[in-house]
Parts: structure tokens; C-alpha cells; sequence
């Protein structure tokens, strides 16, 4: 619990507190303000998990219970860039799990992990529904089909170089 | 040869033609055009669903739309000299995209309009036939609509295969302040995306769709439940949205309306009841049945939840009538199915056809095979919790008891080929460990016995006690199927048991014939 006791900026709280009252009207807002608060500081700050509880009125174990439950929200800060590679069967079958071992070795990278450099996060994806044009990727919410090991390699450059 | 006079150029803004880079493509034809000084009349389009062929770049001539495909950007100018604005020749002529074989075989009906209009367009959407089905739901009142839609023999295409009549009239008939109706767009399986190609290519079905629903059954408000990895079509979807507020199609039918919500990367959610958890902004956690959703779903409110093309598969219906989708199909599966061929196939892509079609028509002649140019030895249909089928059950017509009765399902309708290459023990590790992954923890079989169906293959393949442990591995499966609370834990043996059946070689100790070197 020691990490949810952080100071939290009065800017950050007041975000959070906008964010809350602009899904007032919804129902069942928790996922919603959880994607917007990630969508605003790039992850979900454990210090906001009791300030969002708060500003929806539920208990901090059920924000915590939906902050886990879904591969989406992240609690750390993700990289520059976010490559979602996917690792799903109609992929699988193009040679996607060998594609993406050998670029990750290549390039020090691990899945679910950032870069040293914070340019890169890469995660597993379970379908990009690009599944005709496989093996398929989002780079930064861009679809990418048909990779191979040299476009996967200049994704991974252009990702560093910016 | 007038100058002024351009013909229309459509390219696709899918994100599967995108993926392979029709923006390119698109940003090379104006660039051309302006070098040459004619405006270019540019549609961006949804996809054929000839993904080989993306990008497509088609052209408006007197005679029809005439396609060039796969473009590159610097195929561009050459393109312009051939004269390519007037459909003549070039060696990336595909001549007239109705009369592709690929295109020319299929019964569109759900998706007669993806790839031909620009998803945003609503004149285009009403030129096209667009509204029809809503406006003689009208004519024939909420009562007459649930009766057509009954009739039609339509059933969940999101895999469970209900009647969707059946759906409508319980969720009509049951009382309450308050009804919804909900989209399930969360389509998560591997080799699936009709969902996403409407969302991006023919928006506003959908919509019409819902609206039809709604007045069916009395709802005022509809939810469509999108996955968060689809970027492209929440965006689409969401402007469609919009037009359709302003053009009155929402907001004006006993004042339904739609929100778009997005998901967060759970598989689980694609199960309704797991999916209407989620909607409520809660842990995504399978409900026990019943109650039926129907009766007692979102909010506790009577709902009617349907797939993305169930829903879409209903203006048609209406418009032109149930029986004439019913004389479409194969035994019980009445109507047409949008199959998606995917992974290691030469012609991949959105294949809408009527139920009966052989398993091997699809891969082997419309499908052309692998693209590796291996033999095909295994097909995995339905989603990554669908069967895999050898070659000598290539005969099984797809539809949904013909599936079952292979110990197998159509799922959502996607077909993932494999070559030779493939190692089936582990597809069925990946099966296991893709459930542990996605279990949502509510129930023992799922959540622990995926773990353990894990360990279990680990252990065949090294050597331990095998006999033992495949029959373990049987009793595994059979108390996931028999005790699991949903479809994820339920269904998770039929591709761990295929492999069994039908590729049991794979799972000897030494290492499998085909294992490709790292």
C-alpha cells in the first residue's frame, strides 16, 4: 500500500477530478475515466488509484479489482513509442513467434517491457484483426502487415530515432 | 479525351489496407494528379476483403469499377501513363473487381456495400440501399419485425449460433423501465475480422441494425462494446455516430441513441456476460446463467445482446424479406456467413457465402491454398478456442451443426490455415496458455485447470510418464468443457483435443519431424 500513499500533485488531482465529472452522465464510467486518466498521463499513476476511487465514489479495492483485471491499463509509464505485436494463431501461422524472438534478441527488447532508452514498450497483442496480412502489428495505434524481419527492424530504428 | 472529366478513384482506408500501405498509395495518386493537373476525385473506401490484392486501387469507367492490385506507391506514375483513369491495361490489372473470382462467387449480403461506398457518406449509405430495412420495419410494427427476423432463421454469428428472433422476443415480451441493446464488436478471435471491416467499411449497417433492434423490442438506448485493439474502427465507428444523430437516424426512433464503449484488452469480454460486467465499468467476470440477459442483462435491465454482424445482417433482412435470406443455406443455418480466410493462405480474405460450403473449397480452391506453397496440414476454425481440422475433414460443409458434429465450431466464422511446418503440441500448449492468460478467475476448470493443462503438455513432451499424462490431459479436458462457467475454459479442449486426435504424432517426446531450427 506504501506506493498508493504518494503526494498527488493538486494538478493531477484536478485532471482526475474533470475527467470524473465529465463521464458524470454515463453509467458505469469506472473502465471509461480509468482509459481516460491512462489515455491522459500515458498510464494510471498508483498514487490517483484512492483520488479516481474517491471521484467515482467506490471503494479503492473495486478500482484496484478493474485497474488489474484488464491487460490494457498499466500502472507504470510506458515508452515513446508502444509496439503491439501480435502473437495469435492466424500470425502464428506466417511465423510470427520466430520473427518476434529473434527481433526482440536482436534488439535487447523483452515483451512487456520498455527499452533502457524509454523509446520503445513492446507488448503482446492477442489479434489485430489484420489477420489476412499477417504477421501484423500496431505501431503507435498504426497497423503494420505483411512484417518481416527487415520492416520489423525499421520500425524498432524508427522508434529509437525519435 | 475530355481533361475535366475524372473518373472516381477508390482506394481503401481499411486498416488492413492500411496496414499494407494504401495511405501510400493514396497520397502517391494525388501527388500524380497534380503533377499533371487534374483533380483527383479520391473515395476512401472499406475493403473488398481481397486483402492479397491491397492495396487495391479501382477505377469508375463506363463499364464498371476496374481494379489494379497489390499497388505499391511507385507503381503510381506508371499507373497514369498506362491510363489507368480510363481502366486500360497495366500489369496490375485485375479488370473488372465484380468479376474477380474471388468476389464474383460470393452471395454479398451483409456486405454488399463494404468497399464500394465511403463508410462516412450517408447519401452514399441511402443510394445503396441503405434504411430500406428500417423503414419497412416501420411499416410492419415492433411485433412483425421480431416475426421476420425469426423467420429468417438468423442466428448468433458470434459463434453460439441462438436464434436471434428467439433473443428479440423474449427481451419484447419481458417487462421493465428500461431496455438495451448491445453490440458485441469485441471480436477477439485470431482470424476474425468482419466485425472490423463493417465498423470501417459500411458503419452506418450497424447502426440501422440497432436502431431495427430497438424498435423491436422497446430499448431507447443502445451500447456497441468495441475493442480497444481496433483503433481505426472505434474512430469510424464513432463519427458514423455522429452523422447518424444529425441525420436523424439516431435520437429520432423513440429516441434510441448510441454510445460507443471500448474495452480494455480482455478476451474474457467477448462473452456476453462477461461483456455486460465490463459495460458497467466492472472486473470483466463471467455471470452465471441464468438469468438471461435477455430478461435481466446490462443494469439489470432486460437486453438484447448480439454480435456486430447478427446486428448488421438485419437491415437486408428486413428490406428484402426473411425468406429470401431463408433460402439461403445449408440444414439449420439459414442465410449467408462472412468467413474470413486468414494465416498461411494465398488468397486471404472476407468470404460471404451461404452456409454449406466445404471446409475444403474454402482453403483449397477459393482460399488457393497456402501461401508458403506447402501442403495444408491443419486448419483452426472458429478462433483460437475452435477445433483443428486435418485435411480428411475437408469435407465437412461449414455450418454450425456440421461443425459440432466434427467436435468442432464455426466460432465467428475465421479459418486459420497452417502448412506443414506446424507443430501441433504446441498449438495445443498455446491454447492452454492463451486461457490461463484470458481466464477471468471466477471459475476453478478454467482458471486452474489451464495452468495445469499447461504442466501437463510440458510433460508429455519431456518424456514424463506420457501415457499417464495424456490421459490425464483427456480428464483435463473433459472436466474444463463439463465445468467451466463460459465458452473461454468450455471450449479451450476442442483445440487441445484435435490435436490429439488428429495429429497425436506431435506430441511424441522427441522433438516434432517438422521443428524449423531457431
Amino acid at each position: 500500500m506504501r506506493d498508493q500513499m504518494g503526494e498527488v500533485p493538486e494538478r493531477v488531482r484536478e485532471r482526475i477530478g474533470a475527467i470524473a465529472r465529465a463521464h458524470e452522465g454515463a453509467e458505469g464510467p469506472a473502465l471509461n475515466v480509468l482509459r481516460a486518466v491512462q489515455e491522459e498521463f500515458g498510464h494510471v499513476p498508483r498514487e490517483t488509484v484512492p483520488v479516481i476511487a474517491e471521484a467515482l465514489n467506490i471503494t479503492r479495492a473495486e478500482l484496484h479489482g478493474v485497474l488489474s483485471f484488464y491487460h490494457d491499463l498499466r500502472q507504470d509509464p510506458p515508452g515513446r513509442h508502444v509496439l503491439r505485436l501480435c502473437r495469435a494463431e492466424a500470425c502464428q501461422a506466417m511465423g510470427a513467434a520466430s520473427l518476434a524472438e529473434a527481433a526482440l534478441r536482436r534488439h535487447g527488447l523483452a515483451w512487456g517491457e520498455t527499452s533502457t532508452d524509454g523509446a520503445l514498450s513492446v507488448e503482446p497483442a492477442y489479434c489485430l484483426g489484420l489477420c489476412s496480412c499477417s504477421p501484423s502489428a500496431l505501431f503507435d495505434d498504426e497497423p503494420v502487415g505483411r512484417l518481416d524481419a527487415a520492416s520489423l527492424d525499421r520500425l524498432v530504428s524508427r522508434a529509437r530515432a525519435s | 479525351m475530355m481533361k475535366d472529366i475524372v473518373s472516381r478513384i477508390f482506394i481503401s482506408a481499411d486498416a488492413g489496407a492500411r496496414a499494407v500501405g494504401s495511405d501510400s498509395v493514396a497520397r502517391a495518386v494525388v501527388d500524380e494528379a497534380g503533377r499533371r493537373g487534374i483533380a483527383p476525385a479520391l473515395v476512401r473506401t472499406g475493403s473488398r476483403g481481397l486483402y492479397w490484392l491491397e492495396p487495391l486501387v479501382e477505377v469508375e469507367t463506363s463499364a464498371g469499377r476496374v481494379g489494379y492490385g497489390p499497388v505499391l506507391a511507385e507503381d503510381v506514375p506508371g499507373l497514369f501513363m498506362a491510363g489507368f483513369l480510363e481502366g486500360r491495361s497495366h500489369p496490375k490489372s485485375l479488370g473488372l473487381v465484380e468479376k474477380i473470382p474471388f468476389l464474383a462467387s460470393q452471395h454479398r449480403i451483409t456486405f454488399a456495400r463494404c468497399g464500394v461506398i465511403d463508410p462516412l457518406s450517408f447519401a452514399d449509405y441511402r443510394a445503396h440501399g441503405g434504411l430500406r430495412g428500417l423503414e419497412r420495419a416501420r411499416a410492419l410494427g415492433p411485433a412483425a419485425t421480431v416475426e421476420e427476423v425469426a423467420r429468417s432463421g438468423l442466428r448468433g454469428r458470434g459463434g453460439a449460433g441462438f436464434p436471434t428472433g428467439i433473443k428479440w422476443r423474449t427481451a419484447a415480451g419481458a417487462s421493465g423501465e428500461r431496455k438495451f441493446i448491445v453490440c458485441n464488436a469485441d471480436e477477439g478471435d485470431s482470424g476474425t475480422y468482419s466485425d472490423r471491416m463493417i465498423m470501417e467499411g459500411d458503419p452506418f449497417a450497424l447502426i440501422e441494425g440497432m436502431v431495427i433492434a430497438g424498435f423491436a423490442v422497446g430499448a431507447r438506448q443502445g451500447y456497441v462494446y468495441v475493442r480497444s485493439e481496433y483503433p481505426q474502427a472505434i474512430a469510424t465507428l464513432t463519427g458514423a455516430v455522429e452523422i447518424a444523430r444529425a441525420e436523424g437516424l439516431l435520437g429520432a426512433i423513440q429516441g434510441f441513441d448510441i454510445e460507443v464503449r471500448v474495452g480494455a484488452g480482455a478476451y474474457v469480454c467477448g462473452e456476453e456476460t462477461s461483456l455486460l460486467e465490463s459495460l458497467e465499468g466492472k472486473r470483466g467476470e463471467v455471470r452465471a446463467k441464468p438469468p438471461l440477459p435477455a430478461l435481466k442483462g446490462l443494469f439489470g435491465c432486460p437486453t438484447v445482446i448480439n454480435n456486430l454482424i447478427t446486428l448488421a445482417s438485419v437491415p437486408p433482412i428486413l428490406a428484402d424479406g426473411a425468406d429470401g435470406y431463408a433460402a439461403f443455406g445449408f440444414g439449420r443455418s439459414r442465410g449467408t456467413i462472412p468467413i474470413q480466410l486468414a494465416g498461411n493462405i494465398r488468397f486471404g480474405g472476407l468470404y460471404e457465402a451461404p452456409f454449406g460450403v466445404t471446409l475444403g473449397a474454402l482453403v483449397e480452391e477459393i482460399g488457393g491454398g497456402t501461401v508458403s506453397g506447402r501442403p495444408i496440414r491443419a486448419v483452426q476454425v472458429g478462433g483460437p478456442l475452435g477445433a483443428y481440422f486435418p485435411p480428411v475433414l475437408f469435407d465437412t460443409p461449414f455450418d454450425y451443426e456440421s461443425f459440432a458434429g466434427r467436435a468442432g465450431l464455426i466460432g465467428h466464422g475465421g479459418v486459420v490455415v497452417f502448412d506443414d511446418t506446424v507443430d501441433m503440441a504446441r498449438q495445443a500448449r498455446f491454447a492452454m496458455e492463451f486461457c490461463a492468460h484470458e481466464s477471468c478467475g471466477k471459475c476453478t476448470p478454467c482458471r486452474i485447470g489451464s495452468r495445469r493443462g499447461m504442466d501437463v503438455i510440458d510433460r508429455i513432451l519431456a518424456g514424463i510418464e506420457p501415457a499417464k499424462n495424456l490421459a490425464l490431459l483427456r480428464e483435463l479436458c473433459e472436466t474444463m468443457r463439463l465445468g467451466s462457467l463460459c465458452a473461454l475454459g468450455g471450449f479451450t479442449p476442442y483445440p487441445v483435443e484435435s490435436a490429439l486426435d488428429h495429429f497425436g504424432e506431435d506430441f511424441a517426446a522427441t522433438p516434432p519431424r517438422h521443428e524449423v531450427a531457431a
